[in-house]
């Protein structure tokens, strides 16, 4: 364009001038360069995954297409079946849990009180801190003999525990680690909810003389529904996810009573070296969180529905 | 202060006290394991603050040439993943906020959603293939994973929100685009460049699937080595304590001294449904 307006005469170009001026300018030389590292680093890797999880393809062996045989064959796998259980058990508990407590959370750091920016950065540093440093500590105090856990326990009473060393209460000690983990993230998201509500509903709450859980339950709880379901979204993807605390604690076991999804992907891809059938399980664990997320938008929507309509 | 106002106080300060000493237990108890010599990890009941320091855990950790390797290791695979976002995400997310091409913002949440694995086996088999394995550049590629989609989620945010006028101005007095990104916006945009940064190494740093795949021997990262460590030596939970808290360290720093960044970088991505 800029050469067609150089080769025009003088009179003319003073009219273009301007014209040229009011064009939005063009952008995408800067988005080109992320575009090719999305591309390949992103895009790339997800086609490619789809390719092979239609072949058999071992590391060492000469590939095959064999069309959906591996999608097939995941339907009578015992041991992905059971770690679909697993990771929904684990998830669900993943959030419900930090839900709970990252929101009473919010309500006391909503509070004003001396030292309150400092104890955040305490509070949210388990977040933060690298996974399998922690996961380490983790084993150490989940020890039944030495570990600290089963002191604190006979301090109170309870008796001593197998924690992550027996299949019944595995996953439980793991979704402890995790709600510890993860508690401060629902926690910042919901103190964000909080900083909006406007402060008329409390004023007018107190002289009907409501009592804290009422202002609770039916002001500030309503009033932050919409920061809960984005932080529920948030930490269900991060759930399903979870592999670096499990996989450095218990490596999906004992047996396979903690392999979730995510885990058995691991051992299947990089443990057998079945990279097909490694993909299609990479395909449909990808899925199935769609799914999920699917199902509480759906829920959400399925509420506001009925508080409308509950309204009227 | 009347006594209703008191029962407020004490009753806060409890809840504050509750919430709270999950963490600082947690992370006083790793001090106190990575302080103590075997007989006190040994004990029972459990020792909370030995007799003797045992500084020998860190000393034994820091003076293994490994070590300094591996924390070169991270050093490199983080710092180079972060530099190569920062590259061309900062642009990259300059250009989409100023199109409002909020629909490419699809592809970082399918990023955000894919489970970290699943870019493992494609990239490994790419990475055979060009006789990469056994260096650090698989590492810091695939870390760009992680890292640029952060970067570009976090910089769309920030210059939707830094204002136009500067730019419109200087792209009247004839400067180029390129001009007004690198002279106009760029030095507005700084503390969001900050935010950006600090995540990216943070989540680099942490990151472990990655490297466990891909690194060899030689070029294992910092997270990957105290995972090694494990097999080899159960029992002596002091050194691997005490390595544990090296390797998270600069982490937890951060976490307190850049605390305003990350809170402000992660709600902000997470409110968008990053």
């Amino acid at each position: 364009m800029s050469a067609l307006t150089q080769s025009t005469p003088a009179a003319a170009q003073s009219d273009a001038a301007p014209e040229k001026e009011l064009r939005p300018p063009s952008y995408w030389p800067f988005v080109v360069p992320a575009l090719i590292v999305v591309l390949a680093i992103i895009i790339f890797p997800w086609v490619f995954t789809i390719w092979m999880s239609l072949n058999e393809w071992k590391v060492g062996s000469p590939t095959t297409f064999v069309g959906f045989s591996n999608y097939l064959r995941l339907t009578g796998d015992p041991r992905f079946i059971e770690a679909v259980g697993h990771t929904l058990v684990y998830t669900v508990l993943s959030v419900v849990l930090p839900l709970v407590f990252g929101t009473f959370a919010a309500v006391v750091f909503h509070q004003k009180f001396a030292g309150r920016g400092f104890l955040r950065g305490i509070f949210i540093m388990p977040m933060m801190a690298t996974p399998v440093a922690i996961a380490l500590v983790w084993t150490m105090m989940f020890h039944p003999q030495l570990g600290v856990l089963n002191y604190l326990l006979s301090l109170v009473g309870i008796p001593a525990q197998l924690w992550v060393f027996h299949p019944a209460t595995v996953i439980p000690s793991l979704v402890l680690v995790e709600t510890w983990q993860w508690t401060p993230l629902v926690m910042l998201i919901v103190l964000g909810g909080l900083a909006a509500i406007p402060t008329e509903p409390y004023e007018s709450a107190q002289i009907d003389g409501a009592n804290l859980w009422q202002v609770f339950r039916f002001i500030t709880l309503p009033l932050i529904m919409p920061f809960l379901f984005i932080a529920g979204m948030i930490r269900m993807i991060d759930a399903v996810k979870s592999f670096d605390v499990i996989f450095a604690i218990t490596q999906g076991g004992p047996g396979s009573a903690s392999e979730t999804i995510n885990l058995y992907l691991y051992s299947v891809a990089f443990v057998y070296y079945d990279l097909g059938y490694g993909s299609a399980i990479a395909v449909v664990f990808f899925l199935l969180i769609v799914l999920l997320a699917a199902v509480m938008l759906y829920a959400r929507q399925r509420m506001l529905w009925t508080e409308i309509a509950s309204d009227a | 202060m009347t006594p209703r106002q008191i029962i407020g106080k004490i009753s806060l300060w409890f809840a504050v006290l509750v919430i709270v000493s999950p963490a600082i237990l947690f992370f006083l108890w790793m001090l106190s394991l990575s302080l103590k010599f075997e007989v006190d990890n040994a004990a029972y009941p459990p020792v909370f603050i030995p007799e003797h320091f045992a500084w020998k855990n860190y000393a034994d950790v820091l003076a293994s040439n490994r070590f300094v390797t591996y924390f070169f290791n991270s050093l490199i695979v983080t710092g180079g993943a972060t530099a190569l976002a920062l590259m061309v995400g900062v642009p990259a997310g300059y250009g989409i906020a100023r199109m409002a091409a909020h629909k490419s913002a699809i592809v970082i949440l399918i990023a955000r959603i894919t489970p970290g694995l699943s870019y493992l086996i494609p990239l490994f088999l790419l990475f055979q293939w060009l006789g990469l394995l056994g260096t650090l550049v698989p590492q810091i590629i695939i870390h760009l994973v992680v890292t640029v989609p952060i970067v570009i989620w976090i910089m769309i945010g920030y210059f939707e929100t830094t204002p136009m006028e500067l730019e419109e101005a200087a792209l009247i007095d004839g400067a180029g685009r390129w001009q007004v990104f690198r002279h106009v916006a760029l030095p507005i945009a700084k503390p969001g460049i900050a935010v950006a940064f600090i995540l990216a190494v943070i989540f680099s740093w942490n990151n472990f699937v990655f490297g466990i795949v891909l690194a060899g021997r030689e070029t294992r990262t910092l997270p990957v080595a105290v995972y090694n460590m494990i097999s080899f030596d159960q029992l002596s939970w002091g050194p691997l304590a005490a390595a544990a808290l090296i390797v998270t360290l600069p982490v937890l720093l951060l976490t307190v001294f850049a605390q305003r960044q990350i809170v402000a970088g992660l709600t902000a991505g997470a409110v968008k449904g990053g």
